[in-house]
């Protein structure tokens, strides 16, 4: 067991264990704040698998910005606190089946799969060629992206504006 | 041999050392002697008074809306900044399509006033208004 498989193991049971927390407990603010844990696991495991601008954007974005709007969205709800969240066991059996399955599907396809292993140095950083290729092959994607996020900021803006003359009415 | 990242870690791990030993040892050292009064919730020394869940207002979430998205757009550009140069003009052009598509989107906000704060507008009294309705 090298340092590498002790780090990946700290940010797997971060991951694990908040992800747990989000689901069962019963304050819908902790589980916001249980869920900024697993965002950022699930960050140092992407710069342990070599690939640190997913992990960035996993922080920037998720961290920074979605879990803000999820938190603000736990914020704007009315009466917040006699809201029932029910996290009792139902449907044990169906559960069990499902999940079960769903273990057994990841586990063959992890023991079949013939995992090929390269002994390469990775890059210090991979931006660089991730720039190079979005400027030259996939440029089209990377305009269309900036459409996508026009139309996201104004379908956003036109959505949360009708909302509120509602209110004032 | 350490990379970036674990540097990065390390000052994680630091950080996150340096709080669990600072409140250990004030848990030791500090006297426990809670009453009433001291276990409720500090409000500026007054009695603290309804529910802390308030309603926020609505202008919190679209300006996270729009955050988020010109987020986004910073996230792209890293990228484009970093490799643009070698690509002369061409490379230069393309960030700004992507920039100017998006400069769109931030006029049509700013002109539809989304960026601005909803204020109450209050209704001063006017001086002529109300010596017009005392001599009627």
């Amino acid at each position: 067991m090298n340092y590498f498989d002790i780090i990946f193991y700290l940010f797997a049971i971060i991951t694990v264990v908040s992800a747990f927390i989000v689901v069962t407990t019963r304050n819908i603010v902790y589980s916001a704040y249980s869920l900024l844990l697993t965002l950022f696991g699930i960050s140092g495991i992407y710069v342990l698998l070599g690939a640190d601008f997913l992990a960035v954007v996993q922080i920037m974005v998720y961290v920074g910005g979605i879990l803000i709007l999820l938190l603000f969205g736990v914020m704007l709800t009315n009466k917040i606190t006699s809201v029932d969240i029910r996290t009792g066991t139902i449907h044990l059996l169906p559960a069990a089946v499902g999940s079960g399955i769903l273990l057994g599907i990841l586990w063959a396809v992890m023991t079949w799969t013939d995992w090929k292993t390269y002994d390469t140095q990775i890059p210090s950083t991979t931006i660089f060629g991730l720039g190079k290729i979005l400027i030259t092959n996939y440029v089209l994607i990377f305009e269309l992206l900036a459409l996508l996020l026009l139309i996201a900021l104004i379908g956003a803006a036109s959505i949360a504006r009708r909302e509120e003359t509602e209110e004032n009415n | 041999m350490l990379t970036e990242f674990g540097k990065i870690l390390i000052f994680i791990l630091f950080a996150a050392i340096f709080v669990i030993i600072t409140l250990f040892v004030a848990k030791i050292v500090r006297p426990n002697r809670p009453t009433f009064e001291k276990l409720k919730i500090y409000e500026c020394g007054e009695n603290p008074e309804g529910s802390p869940w308030v309603k926020f207002n609505i202008r919190f979430y679209v300006i996270a809306l729009i955050f988020l998205i010109f987020d986004v757009e910073v996230v792209l550009l890293f990228p484009w900044a970093l490799a643009y140069k070698e690509m002369g003009f061409y490379g230069f052009s393309i960030g700004i399509i992507f920039l100017l598509l998006l400069v769109l989107g931030m006029a049509y906000e700013w002109r539809k006033g989304d960026l601005e704060w909803a204020r109450p507008k209050p209704k001063p009294p006017k001086l002529n208004e109300i010596l017009k309705n005392k001599t009627n």
